[in-house]
């Protein structure tokens, strides 16, 4: 199965072990920077890793500071390789921009519709290929 | 996307080599959002300044090699660190020059070293319909709902650009048809909740939070005589449980006279939820999972920064009462505040009650409590939130009032 013509948001590409979240998280105070594992308590996913992850989630949540934890995920490398939203999120956006900037490394962003977000694994491997005009994704069986 | 004039000086170089590189990155980031043109901000607030590792340091020393200076006026959100109180901080000692590093890298630029979360309860307080350029998800919340300023949800690296360009891209909050009421809530009277109103507006904001993703909500019941400091502590909660930036109540919110004024007409065809007391309760229950006579650590009041009416109303509450010996009580504040609270005669019971004034920082990510083992309590939804992932203590969320009797006994009080 594929996803095509998709609204890219940040450029790059990047294949990784599908995290599909059932709730939208915070990256900052969500997000253990030490091991890219998910730390909120209040999260159905805690204690899961996202180092490396196609990261899927409905919607990014919370503090402004998303973005510099995004960075410094990827600085770690233990940042998910590439994200999947339904709703655009600028916070994680200018933080998948700055860390290519800083870097050199490549999140890719990318928007599905949600009817394709009801259809969207939640096991198995993608490969996220986003440039400035659009986007698709892969699922690796 | 249309640049005006300035824009593309900018772009060029016209005002230096920082303000170019800042605003190619805000190029980029309104194209993805589809920006049709840039617009002028009046501030910025700056939530880059906490340190979360050398990526913060890169990023700004980026414009300061390149001998940027912000365009407009600029304020910064917390540190990572009290660097006023050093011989409290309990984290890796790294941090301390570290993030003194990013603060100072941060006032070359030209930002003022205000170190707090809450910018509008003195420093800098938007006018309406002014637009601006701020991070920290409380601050935005309570600019654009409480006030009536425009901002979208700038975070971390935006906010610096937007300040070395007084400029930002014309979507989101800033555009009137996006600030519109698209979901009604119903909300409970306190009274039918039984809640203490502090734990009311904090609950309350919970829920608006967990149920308002993709909408902007605008709440009819809320208690018409709502504080500045209850807004604050709503739309604090509202922003950490979901990505809340602008909420409504009508009677209460400046854009939000009558419901019609809020949604942009009388007939609209709104979308309506009911939050129940039921649903308030088990709010307070998820953020409460300490049990009654469990040892207590600490009290951590301040999330957002308290303001000189809370310290005011704190200080009423704990009058003639003392912390038990081994419980910690911090309050987070402004250095500006603390220098008021700690030469007022009135406020004097705070610090007889044991409270240490924490500045420039904030208890839920600094690690400041000394206590490793018993539960943190505090008032602030926000607190209750983010603590447990960050600190990974247990944290319970009470009202003021049962917060102060935990730390009196130095155990969890039956509430």
């Amino acid at each position: 199965m594929n996803f095509t013509a998709l609204k890219p948001l940040s450029p790059g590409t990047a294949r990784g072990p599908i995290a599909r979240l059932s709730a939208p998280l915070s990256l900052w105070g969500g997000l253990d920077l030490d091991d890219g594992t998910i730390c909120d308590v209040n999260h159905p996913q805690c204690g899961q890793s996202l180092s490396g992850k196609v990261l899927a989630m409905r919607a990014a949540r919370g503090s402004s500071s998303s973005s510099s934890a995004l960075v410094e995920a990827a600085r770690r490398s233990v940042a998910p390789c590439a994200i999947i939203l339904v709703r655009p999120d600028p916070i994680l956006v200018i933080g998948s921009l700055v860390a290519a900037d800083l870097y050199g490394i490549q999140i890719p962003i990318i928007l599905v519709t949600d009817k394709q977000w009801e259809t969207l694994p939640s096991n198995g491997a993608a490969v996220v290929e986003a440039s400035e005009e659009t986007g698709r994704v892969r699922f690796l069986s | 996307m249309e640049l005006e004039p300035v824009d593309q000086k900018l772009l060029d170089g016209g005002f230096g080599a920082a303000s170019a590189h800042a605003m190619a990155l805000l190029v980029r980031y309104g194209e993805v959002f589809g920006a049709e043109r840039f617009i002028s901000v009046n501030s910025a607030h700056i939530d880059g300044c906490l340190y979360h590792g050398p990526s913060s340091i890169d990023f700004v020393r980026r414009f300061v090699d390149l001998g940027g200076r912000v365009r407009v006026p600029t304020t910064l959100n917390v540190a990572a660190v009290d660097v006023v109180h050093p011989g409290w901080h309990q984290g890796p000692p790294d941090l301390l020059p570290e993030q003194a590093l990013l603060t100072a890298l941060h006032e070359e630029l030209g930002c003022v070293a205000t170190l707090t979360c809450a910018p509008y309860q003195r420093m800098l307080r938007p006018r309406f319909g002014e637009h601006i350029a701020w991070a920290e998800s409380n601050a935005i919340a309570f600019a654009n709902s409480v006030l009536g300023g425009r901002t979208d949800r700038y975070g971390d690296f935006t906010d610096l650009c937007a300040a070395l360009t007084g400029r930002v891209p014309y979507v989101g909050l800033h555009r009137t048809e996006n600030r519109r009421a698209t979901l009604v809530v119903h909300v409970p009277d306190v009274e039918d909740t039984g809640l203490a109103r502090d734990l009311y507006f904090a609950a309350m904001g919970y829920v608006l939070g967990s149920r308002s993703t993709d909408h902007v909500p605008v709440m009819i019941g809320l208690p018409a005589d709502a504080s500045e400091d209850e807004l604050k502590a709503l739309g604090a909660c509202a922003a950490s449980a979901g990505a809340i930036a602008l909420f409504h109540a009508v009677g209460i919110t400046p854009e939000a006279e009558t419901l019609a004024h809020a949604a942009g007409g009388a007939d609209m065809d709104l979308t309506e939820i009911a939050v129940s007391a039921d649903d308030l309760r088990a709010a307070v229950r998820s953020l409460c999972p300490l049990r009654e006579g469990e040892q207590v650590a600490a009290l951590c009041l301040g999330t957002p920064h308290f303001s000189i009416s809370e310290f005011e109303n704190l200080a009423r509450v704990v009058d003639g009462r003392r912390a038990a010996a081994g419980v910690e009580v911090y309050v987070s504040t402004s250095r500006e505040i603390a220098a008021h609270v700690e030469q007022a005669p009135d406020l004097a019971p705070v610090l007889a009650f044991g409270a240490n004034l924490v500045v420039d920082t904030c208890t839920y990510l600094a690690p400041v409590v000394r206590e490793t083992t018993g539960a943190i309590v505090t008032n602030s939804g926000k607190w209750a939130h983010y603590g447990p992932g960050n600190l990974r203590r247990r944290v319970g969320l009470m009202s003021l009032e049962d917060c102060v009797r935990s730390a009196e006994t130095g155990r969890v009080a039956a509430t």
